[in-house]
């Protein structure tokens, strides 16, 4: 049982990521998730504000029902499927990096020091803020995510999509290596 | 019946990304750090069975379960939405350590704060559909 309890290998992972891909691609859809946060736009009555949430929603929401189902994926996987949420085996230099920004070495599958209400205060929210707002406002301006571009785009060799990837890694490494030490 | 055949996908899709690790901070952190090559297996190994299936549906002009011929829409060609729009995203990336899959994901997991990180990304989202006309692409 250790198999499906433990973390799963990165190959197991990997492959069941394709196999998503592959079994949207069969019922006729494409694997995307930011393309949500859109359609969550478009239903709350974004096309009163932009030409950009007028379409027929309707549409997509298919892509909402996946995103349900990833919801209960989540509790299923957190509270059925692991013996314990603990803290990925990271590297010890990660451990260490980690500690210097202020993040226990024991932890929980997030750090407690961000993702719990006890954390929460003014910067903490902001970080969570401004975070969630550059993967939503970033998402739409770069056309994916890490789905729709790492995944779907790059699999079907297309270059816009190295380019976005590109510049995902150029923007997750600016802030880990450069932002980081100036907020935590 | 097909909504339930999403929504089984979708559950699917939330246990992989829970066990692989690949919804928690910490792994995303360690990645832009090079320390690992958790995250480079998994990416690299969901790219190479990607490719792999998606050739074998051009090849073979394999057809969905409806009968409809796959279509994978290519990108409009464009630089600079693609660097500027990744980097912001990429930025967010790290600081969440969350993309727009996870986050539901770890809404399921019961990591309640993450709800300030979906709301702020779909206020993201609103603001790109304010600002796109003027926006270079």
């Amino acid at each position: 049982m250790e198999i499906i309890y433990g973390p799963w290998p990165w190959y197991v992972s990997g492959f069941l990521i394709a196999v998503t891909m592959l079994l949207l691609l069969l019922l006729g859809k494409k694997f995307g998730m930011s393309s949500n946060l859109r359609t969550m736009c478009a239903i709350g009555g974004g096309n009163k504000f932009s030409q950009f949430f007028k379409y027929n929603w309707r549409n997509d929401l298919w892509n909402l029902i996946v995103i349900l189902g990833a919801i209960i994926g989540g509790f299923l996987a957190s509270h059925y499927l692991s013996l314990e949420n603990d803290m990925p085996q990271i590297s010890t230099h990660t451990l260490e990096a980690l500690n210097n920004l202020g993040i226990a070495s024991q932890n929980h599958y997030l750090p407690v020091e961000l993702f719990s209400f006890e954390a929460l205060n003014a910067k903490t929210i902001a970080i969570l803020i401004v975070g969630g707002f550059l993967v939503g406002f970033g998402a739409r301006y770069a056309g994916g995510c890490t789905s729709g571009h790492a995944i779907s785009g790059l699999s079907n060799l297309q270059l816009p999509s190295l380019i976005a990837v590109i510049g995902f890694f150029i923007g997750g490494l600016i802030m880990v290596h450069l932002i980081y030490p100036l907020i935590f | 019946m097909k909504q339930l055949v999403y929504l089984l996908v979708g559950v699917v899709f939330g246990i992989i990304m829970y066990k692989s690790e690949a919804a928690s901070w910490f792994r995303i952190y360690e990645m832009f750090r090079f320390e690992s090559f958790h995250m480079y297996g998994i990416i690299g190994t969901a790219l190479a069975f990607g490719m792999l299936f998606v050739y074998v549906i051009k090849r073979f002009n394999i057809k969905s379960f409806s009968g409809q011929h796959i279509y994978i829409q290519p990108k409009e060609k464009s630089f600079t939405r693609y660097i500027v729009g990744g980097i912001l995203f990429g930025l967010g990336w790290a600081l969440v350590g969350a993309c727009p899959g996870p986050i539901f994901v770890l809404l399921g997991a019961g990591f309640l704060p993450v709800i300030i990180v979906l709301v702020s990304a779909v206020l993201g989202t609103f603001v790109y559909g304010l600002l796109c006309d003027k926006l270079p692409h």
